[in-house]
């Protein structure tokens, strides 16, 4: 036990004993609720079936494939060389998420984007709408041929999932 | 609650709030302010450490069932997916599969410490009674939860257990075939024992508020055994007790994580990492160690129907008991008979969870049988003879006597 004159000090040993005590529980307590709470994050047996490949050898020019990754669907299309133009020339329309078509492609006839609408994660049909693009039939959000947000309630462009090419005819998605 | 509430709201919203719902006065008066016998020893830190063990398993039960799949073609499978793939799978089933046995340990340091100092005794017959039917609950929820990993002790032990039920007369078949929900424990049975084993801790939870309401009303016995007189007997709950009650539970918790960190497995059987097989028993079929005793009285009987009626009586007597112990003294410390048979008593039970262990044969079952009826002896002839026949020593006028006390008494502790 501390003398008296020390005990009276502020702060004094009892203070100290105190905060570290508290201090020390305090963080054993958050070692111990981050496994709780981390168990919820995707586990390894997801990890695992995080990338995908894809085989593009099949797909004809004007032609579109629906793949699944991580649970949702990725859309593969090869584009028209009227639907590559009409894309490069609304480069300067009005966009609600600007970005260019050269950013939102790796090569010009291949477009690869997370089929998911923007708006509320509803799945957008094909070649339609008024920018013959990808239309929401949920809310109706209008895509334009490079899957920008034209019209409607959407906020942003569909997304562009992270993706390269193996070789000239395969890509690995994730 | 015993005494005048001294709760005093201090803000506004606090005044508004006791004047419509009291719930802060009720916790203020359980927990904070509530007047504890200030001679209370370690013993009495296990009440805190059950609570914690009840939440843990809850805790992480909720979590395992969010990763574990009630069906004879996965069960197997998506335990070994929580320990291999779940973030920290592992740490969270090993913390509830140990947590099992360390809630155990401590419902059993718990009971012991109740019978020693009669804890048991009027006005405490209800609290005890409650205690019992959490006893039984918990024994209900670990044998369904060791079901659930559908490992080969899963599905044996669930198949000896429900057969148990096939003792009783005339409608003994019919109980089982309702119990499966088939012709064997299939997966029907393992549905309803996820349900089941998923409901039973929330019922646990309503008996010990239950419980601690009854322990409430007459307040804490104390190891001398006498009532609270005034409140020189008395200290507050907070912070003397939850500070005691931490610190018991640390020394716990270092015990509860050497098994969890160094030993997860060493409590269970291996043989529950082999898939269930209907067409292969274990060589040796054993339940978890806490249900041991009762194993052993179990098959201590040649008979069957015997066997489990004895084996139901070994924890039914249990509900007698403060009837049965004649004795006005409450605390063991003031009773040098009872202190030997009591002693005798735990010696008796550990023989019964190591007879329950061994194999069904030869000298294991004379000694079972010896055991047994020792077992039953304690609770049906000693404890009320001993009530008659012994001549207990002084007892102090006070709980501030018995601390203060010119002749100190050798503080008597439970031998567990």
């Amino acid at each position: 036990m501390s003398s008296a004159p020390e005990s009276e000090k502020d702060p004094n040993r009892r203070d100290f004993l105190f905060l570290a005590t508290g201090a020390f529980a305090a963080v054993g307590a958050a070692n111990v609720v981050w496994p709780l709470i981390d168990q919820m994050n995707p586990d390894a047996s997801v990890k695992a079936l995080a990338s995908i490949e894809v085989d593009l050898n099949e797909v004809e020019v004007g032609q579109s494939i629906t793949v699944m990754w991580r649970g949702k669907p990725v859309f593969i299309r090869r584009r028209t060389e009227s639907e590559i133009t009409t894309a490069r020339n609304d480069d300067v329309a009005e966009l609600i998420d600007p970005q260019s078509d050269a950013e939102r492609v790796e090569k010009d006839e291949w477009l690869i984007m997370v089929g998911i609408c923007t708006h509320l994660g509803c799945v957008p049909l094909g070649q339609a709408g008024d920018f013959n693009g990808w239309f929401c039939p949920c809310h109706g959000s209008h895509y334009d041929t490079s899957g920008r947000i034209r019209k409607g309630p959407a906020p942003k462009n569909l997304e562009i999932p992270p993706y390269n090419f193996v070789n000239d005819t395969r890509i690995k998605v994730g | 609650m015993s005494g005048e509430s001294t709760y005093n709201p201090q803000s506004g919203f606090a005044k508004w709030l006791d004047s419509r719902l009291p719930i802060m006065r009720l916790a203020h008066d359980s927990f904070v302010d509530y007047p504890t016998p200030k001679n209370l020893n370690y013993w009495w830190t296990f009440g805190g450490i059950l609570t914690f063990c009840l939440i843990t398993q809850i805790v992480t039960g909720i979590i395992l069932a969010m990763h574990y799949t009630p069906h004879i073609d996965y069960a197997f499978a998506s335990v070994e997916h929580i320990m291999r793939d779940v973030n920290y799978g592992w740490l969270i089933r090993y913390i509830h599969s140990n947590g099992a046995s360390m809630f155990f340990l401590a419902v059993y340091i718990h009971i012991f410490r109740g019978l020693y100092y009669g804890s048991y005794k009027a006005p405490r017959e209800v609290l005890w009674i409650l205690g019992v039917i959490i006893y039984i609950l918990m024994m209900a929820a670990a044998f369904m939860g060791y079901v659930l990993p559908w490992g080969q002790m899963s599905l044996w032990g669930a198949t000896v257990i429900t057969n148990l039920f096939g003792a009783i007369p005339v409608v003994g078949e019919s109980v089982a075939i309702w119990l499966w929900g088939g012709f064997s424990v299939d997966n029907a049975t393992l549905n309803r024992f996820f349900s089941l084993h998923y409901l039973v801790p929330f019922l646990i939870l309503g008996v010990v508020v239950l419980h601690i309401w009854a322990l409430h009303v007459p307040g804490n016995n104390n190891p001398a055994g006498i009532s609270v007189q005034d409140k020189k007997d008395t200290l507050p709950f907070h912070p003397y007790y939850t500070v005691k009650d931490a610190f018991g539970l640390s020394i716990f918790l270092i015990l509860f994580s050497y098994f969890i960190f160094f030993a997860p497995n060493v409590l269970g059987h291996a043989d529950n990492y082999i898939p269930a097989n209907p067409l292969v028993t274990p060589a040796h079929i054993v339940p978890e160690w806490y249900l041991l005793p009762f194993y052993a009285i179990l098959r201590a009987v040649p008979d069957k129907l015997g066997g489990v009626l004895l084996m139901f009586g070994a924890i039914f007597v249990m509900f007698l008991l403060p009837w049965l112990d004649t004795s006005k003294v409450r605390s063991g410390r003031y009773r040098p008979l009872f202190k030997q048979f009591y002693i005798l008593f735990i010696i008796n039970c550990l023989f019964l969870g190591y007879l329950g262990a061994q194999p069904a044969e030869g000298s294991y079952v004379i000694m079972a049988r010896i055991a047994t009826v020792y077992y039953f002896a304690h609770f049906l002839i000693i404890l009320p003879v001993l009530g008659i026949v012994e001549k207990p020593k002084n007892v102090p006028q006070s709980i501030s006597d018995s601390v203060l006390g010119g002749k100190a008494q050798p503080t008597a502790q439970p031998a567990e």
